[in-house]
């Protein structure tokens, strides 16, 4: 039997480099300005993927993102390092989704996909850094879960050996097969990219970003079945539309604020021996130390 | 729609030690059930359990429900989700509340997708507003925003809060309330231990940061984990901790439970010793309700600047050692 894995991936802004102008007047965020990444634990769950299939002969990786059009790019991205082939959950039912109607959808897509013995994703995305997506669709599926993993020991046999690293510890434990993992950042890093399947897969397509390739390129969708990726609406995954988006999700934003500080009247000081004698007595006087 | 049920609070439970966080929650839990003119019921699962009544009565809880087997020690998910899924199922919390921890962060989502109902991770602040909503306060978008969610509709309102986030206070240290404990088979099956815990290395905490009054952090500005030697001095001197931010930490400057700031501790000491750090927000959201704030960096525009008492510009290297020579000097 060959191991079939599908790898849940999202699109992110990259939330760790946000500049001054990211942030709207209104203390909303301008997403535009902010490059869109693949979300960084989500690579560290590709590659735990890949490995499996360097080790298990005939093993496949299958990606799932959920996003707008341009989060097909993930997909590309997953193709480039080494994974088989992707779907891209699409429709504008799916805007505003929070973690469970996200997990809803991502639920319904897979049980479209249907075989697979191996989920794996990133323990959470930096957009929300909530970490309930994996194990909510691990719940909406009805499969065990194994969140934090830092490496997976072993597969076989119908069961996987995993090691968790948590907040106060590590723990080694074993399930059996189907099951969500979910992957932290201290697992391995991803590899790059390979030349050879970037050749391959870089004018690989969605039938909407084919609209708009070079009429010189056309042929090529017929020709090479592999650079036609694959798309799916709420109703293609037989998803109720009324569960998914904003309306399927219990969690609403009542308000966002920009963050502020109490700043200070503060003291300058120079780092010379009278100024920091000063401070240390002050600091001894008031109580504050000793 | 709404009704006016009772606050739970699941709590971590370690060898039978009710985890810090746990407690800190049970207080908040208290001023929320309070305010709600409801009961405060704590949720106890695990092995070996009758400690527990002790630990969480004096923060005020007026029914504790415990859940003892010896398969449900050390925490596995599925079990632990079928009894808390079970146990809301009947008694309809309005309001549940657990650790934002490793396992707290496994168990919620789990139990929030069976009861379809929200669930809000990290909250920083929680109200209750004029419909007898939650607020659930929470930094977003890597920390650069702060949102209130509410969940209108769906019962419970669950949420997670880091340790450290809220403070606990005992109300009664002899206080006693009901204990009801449970037919564990009632609520598990077999298929809910599919995944068995073969090898567990739990760390003891070799440092206590959140409780001490003095904290000496270092950021990526102190440029080597040799300088940090220089902050672990002053620390020593000074009967502090060290502390450090995300990039030290990254960088291998310090170890990762030293960490404070948005996805690290919160600490609340009464002097807080900023050296090389510029003061991301999400740093100064762990440290930000230090009583006094001292910020040690070359860079005289460092953000951290704008919420310090005192600022030294000068270097780690040439401040620090002055530091605890003139501490020892009129200290002696």
């Amino acid at each position: 039997m060959s191991l079939k894995i599908i790898v849940l991936a999202k699109q992110v802004p990259d939330t760790r480099n946000v500049g001054k102008d990211a942030m709207k007047a209104d203390g909303t965020v301008n997403r535009s300005v902010l490059p869109a990444i693949f979300n960084p634990e989500d690579l560290n769950a590709l590659e735990q993927a890949l490995r499996l299939k360097d080790t298990h002969p005939g093993a496949t990786v299958t990606l799932l993102t959920m996003g707008p059009q341009r989060a097909a790019e993930i997909i590309r991205e997953g193709l480039y390092r080494g994974a088989d082939k992707g779907y891209l959950l699409t429709d504008r039912a799916f805007a505003g989704a929070d973690t469970l109607a996200t997990s809803y959808a991502l639920a319904m897509a897979i049980r479209k996909i249907k075989t697979y013995d191996l989920i794996l994703c990133g323990r959470q995305a930096i957009d929300g850094d909530t970490a309930q997506v994996g194990p909510q669709v691990a719940e909406k599926l009805g499969l065990a879960q194994i969140t934090y993993a830092e490496a997976i020991r072993k597969v076989e046999n119908g069961k996987i050996t995993v090691v968790r690293r948590l907040e106060r510890g590590i723990e080694t434990v074993e399930a059996t097969l189907p099951v969500v993992v979910t992957v932290n950042g201290t697992a391995p890093a991803c590899r790059p990219r390979n030349a050879r399947y970037v050749q391959k897969y870089k004018h690989a397509k969605t039938i909407a970003e084919q609209q708009n390739a070079h009429a010189d390129y056309l042929h090529l969708f017929n020709a090479r079945a592999y650079l036609n990726l694959e798309e799916w609406s709420a109703a293609e995954v037989n998803a109720d539309v009324r569960l998914c988006g904003l309306s399927g999700s219990p969690t609403k934003v009542k308000k966002i604020e920009n963050v502020v500080f109490q700043t200070k009247e503060s003291k300058t000081m120079e780092p010379t021996d009278e100024h920091i004698n000063e401070l240390m007595k002050e600091l001894i006087t008031n109580h504050t130390i000793a | 729609m709404p009704e006016m049920n009772n606050v739970y609070v699941y709590c971590e439970i370690e060898d039978g030690v009710v985890a810090e966080v746990s407690q800190e929650l049970l207080t908040k839990g208290r001023s929320l059930a309070a305010r709600l003119n409801c009961r405060l019921e704590a949720v106890a699962v695990g092995h070996a359990l009758e400690g527990v009544g002790p630990q969480v009565f004096p923060y005020g809880v007026d029914v504790l429900h415990v859940f003892d087997d010896a398969r449900l020690a050390p925490y596995t998910s599925l079990p632990h989700a079928a009894i808390l899924t079970k146990l809301f199922e009947r008694e309809k919390p309005q309001i549940a509340l657990m650790g934002a921890t490793s396992l707290g962060r496994d168990l919620g989502p789990r139990v929030s997708s069976a009861l379809g109902s929200g669930l809000t991770a990290d909250c920083t602040s929680l109200e209750i507003d004029e419909q007898n909503l939650l607020l659930q306060i929470r930094p977003a978008f890597g920390g650069n925003i702060i949102a209130t969610i509410i969940n209108p509709d769906c019962r419970p309102q669950m949420a997670t809060v880091r340790e450290g986030v809220m403070k606990k206070e005992v109300q009664n240290a002899f206080a006693t309330g009901e204990i009801k404990s449970y037919q564990v088979n009632s609520y598990v099956n077999e298929a809910d231990f599919a995944v068995s815990v073969i090898e567990r290395r739990m760390e003891k905490s070799k440092t206590n940061i959140k409780a001490s009054g003095v904290i000496v952090a270092g950021g990526y500005g102190v440029g080597s984990k040799e300088n940090f030697q220089l902050l672990h001095e002053l620390a020593a001197a000074t009967g502090g901790q060290v502390g450090a931010s995300r990039a030290a930490v990254d960088a291998g400057f310090a170890e990762h439970e030293r960490q404070i700031g948005q996805t690290g501790l919160t600490v609340r000491p009464k002097l807080y010793i900023a050296c090389g750090i510029s003061g991301q927000i999400q740093h100064l959201a762990g440290m930000q309700e230090s009583a006094i704030v001292i910020s040690v960096n070359n860079d005289p525009n460092a953000p951290i600047n704008a919420i310090a008492d005192y600022v030294i510009t000068g270097t780690v290297e040439e401040v620090i050692p002055k530091m605890i020579r003139f501490y020892r000097k009129n200290t002696q």
